[in-house]
């Protein structure tokens, strides 16, 4: 293959990457949140940590979703059974690499920073931090088999309930 | 109760019982200011960690009790020691990461040194240099280590006082609740991580939120939303004679080891069902048929358990406003990855973003929010009367509530 070749596959698969990340969060920023389980494989783990437990090697969640069953269920929960003061997050995805892809398989990371914003008008930095993905390419689209969000802080304010 | 105080407080109690409460104890900082003298550094057992947390000789955490940082340490001859953070030359944080293992304390701003129990060790340029400056002879370097609490364990737990009136623990909580810690850690203990929680609210409306097992299937409509209540369920609520200390509890009727399927649990409504019910199971492993344990000792520690879920929960209060509240959750030493598994997903339930929890993160600052406008409006908690009796068999009482407004009341001496 030539090296303008290999060029251009990077090139299109860092595009395509790119675009997965902004999809996911403009349907996370826009509370099109039904829509959100469709981004992971049907068996895709999502998992927000906390970099304290992370580098600790200890196993907690603040979320655990193993499956797009439970992705379903927290939303379904979110909708009809949670209370919270409404609010909306703007995520700001920056850094975004492609690690590697072999066999199928794109591994990747990102930063981000997420503003909530209340509806008493109140915008504040909720949360930042690093993501980990695994990506493969069902049919014609890339969907994650795993997402790992790393939040920097140890602290969340007041509680979390919209995904990240 | 010692009365004698550096604040002064006009602060009188407005009802004839604890069965109403004025929202200025949310809202006082002079109340807050007085609750750091009268209840943190009173005699009350603070929670300040976990056996495990400090395993070896040497190794620290850092903690709070009320507004005062701590270190947790383990000396060299094993024991437990707690000590303030602060040092006793300029008053610096001794230790500022949350933990680590170190042979002994070591205050970066001037170098002064301590032991593991908070002995002072060294100072630096103690006789100054070239013979000018340095201590003077009578110094006496005894009288200067860091502040210690007492200590006492109680099964795994830590705790610290700042009191010398503080009873043993076990008769500061009681026989019967110290019957629930018991029941809950009984084997060793693991740490499976940590959450930190920033709830916009005073302290105690944190504090009294767990006493409030009233609240909780109407708050909290998670499990009624997807039909997973189990049928025959008892419980209760138990309560120390003095009212400071409680434990709520629900006990199902079958050992029929239930993986929750949707068939064996009692739909209210059909309109929403569980795609994936892992997070609802129970793996009965503390030889009864507890499914829930809520369980306080005054003034700000919980002990929890949720079906496989276990967990302390650290009430630490950040200015009469703001609160933060700190989840340990726990596992136990052989654990297999099964029931590791079961735990990482029953935890789905709890925290800051529970599905039965995270509620409890936002009606304090709602109660803060609100109260603000009008200090001597009064909270009212009427339900099951206006004593502190236990309830078996029901929940619906706000007895553990008035419980804890009667010790709060007991140490501010109001």
């Amino acid at each position: 293959m030539s090296i303008e070749q290999t060029l251009n596959d990077q090139l299109a698969l860092h595009l395509r990457v790119n675009d997965l990340y902004a999809d996911y969060a403009h349907t996370l920023d826009d509370d099109r949140l039904e829509e959100w389980p469709g981004f992971f494989t049907e068996n895709g783990i999502y998992r927000i940590v906390t970099r304290e437990n992370r580098e600790l090697g200890l196993p907690l969640s603040v979320i655990y979703c193993d499956g797009r069953g439970m992705m379903i269920d927290r939303i379904t929960a979110m909708r009809t059974a949670n209370v919270y003061e409404p609010h909306v997050y703007c995520h700001a995805t920056s850094d975004v690499r492609v690690l590697d892809a072999n066999n199928g398989e794109i591994r990747t990371r990102s930063n981000f920073t997420v503003l909530r914003t209340m509806t008493s008008g109140e915008t504040s930095i909720f949360a930042c931090g690093r993501t980990f993905e695994t990506l493969i390419e069902e049919g014609s689209k890339l969907r994650l088999r795993e997402r790992i969000v790393v939040l920097d802080s140890r602290r969340i304010d007041t509680l979390l309930v919209i995904p990240l | 109760m010692a009365q004698t105080s550096a604040h002064n407080s006009d602060f009188v109690w407005p009802h004839k019982d604890s069965s109403r409460a004025p929202f200025q104890v949310y809202t006082d900082p002079q109340l807050y200011a007085l609750e750091q003298e009268r209840i943190f550094r009173g005699p009350v057992w603070n929670f300040l960690g976990l056996t495990c947390e400090i395993p070896n000789p040497g190794d620290y955490k850092t903690t709070f009790v009320g507004d005062s940082p701590i270190i947790l340490s383990r000396g060299a001859d094993g024991a437990i020691n707690a000590l303030v953070n602060r040092c006793a030359h300029k008053g610096a944080l001794v230790c500022y990461k949350p933990r680590g293992n170190v042979s002994e304390f070591t205050c970066v701003y001037h170098n002064w040194t301590y032991s593991l129990a908070g002995d002072l060790t060294g100072v630096a340029f103690k006789k100054g240099v070239g013979g000018k400056g340095g201590l003077d002879a009578d110094f006496d370097q005894s009288e200067h280590g860091l502040e210690r609490l007492r200590v006492e364990v109680y099964g795994q737990l830590v705790f610290g006082t700042f009191s010398n009136e503080t009873p043993p623990f076990a008769q500061f909580i009681g026989e019967e609740l110290c019957a629930n810690i018991d029941r809950v850690f009984v084997k060793p203990l693991k740490v499976l991580g940590y959450h930190s929680q920033v709830l916009p609210n005073n302290w105690k409306l944190y504090a009294e939120n767990n006493k409030d097992s009233y609240h909780a299937s109407l708050l909290h409509v998670f499990h009624n939303t997807f039909g997973v209540v189990r049928p025959n369920m008892g419980g209760g609520v138990k309560i120390s004679p003095n009212g400071w200390h409680h434990l709520s509890y629900t006990v199902r009727n079958s050992d029929a080891n239930d993986a929750v399927g949707a068939e064996k649990v009692r739909s209210l409504k059909d309109s929403y069902k569980l795609n994936d019910v892992r997070m609802m199971e129970h793996a009965l492993e503390l030889g009864d048929l507890t499914t829930n344990a809520i369980q306080t000792v005054f003034p700000t520690l919980v002990v929890q358990q949720i079906l496989n879920a276990l967990a302390v929960r650290q009430i630490l209060p950040k200015g009469h406003e703001r609160t933060e509240l700190i989840w340990t959750i726990l596992g136990f030493e052989g654990d297999d990855a099964q029931m590791q598994e079961l735990r990482m997903q029953v935890n789905n339930l709890v925290g800051p973003a529970g599905l039965i929890s995270m509620e409890d993160g936002c009606v304090g600052g709602w109660v803060q929010r609100a109260a603000g406008a009008d200090p001597r409006a009064m909270t009212i908690m009427p339900m099951g009367g206006s004593g502190i009796e236990a309830s078996e068999g029901s929940r619906v009482t706000e007895a553990a509530v008035r419980g804890f407004w009667t010790g709060w009341r007991a140490l501010m001496g109001v």
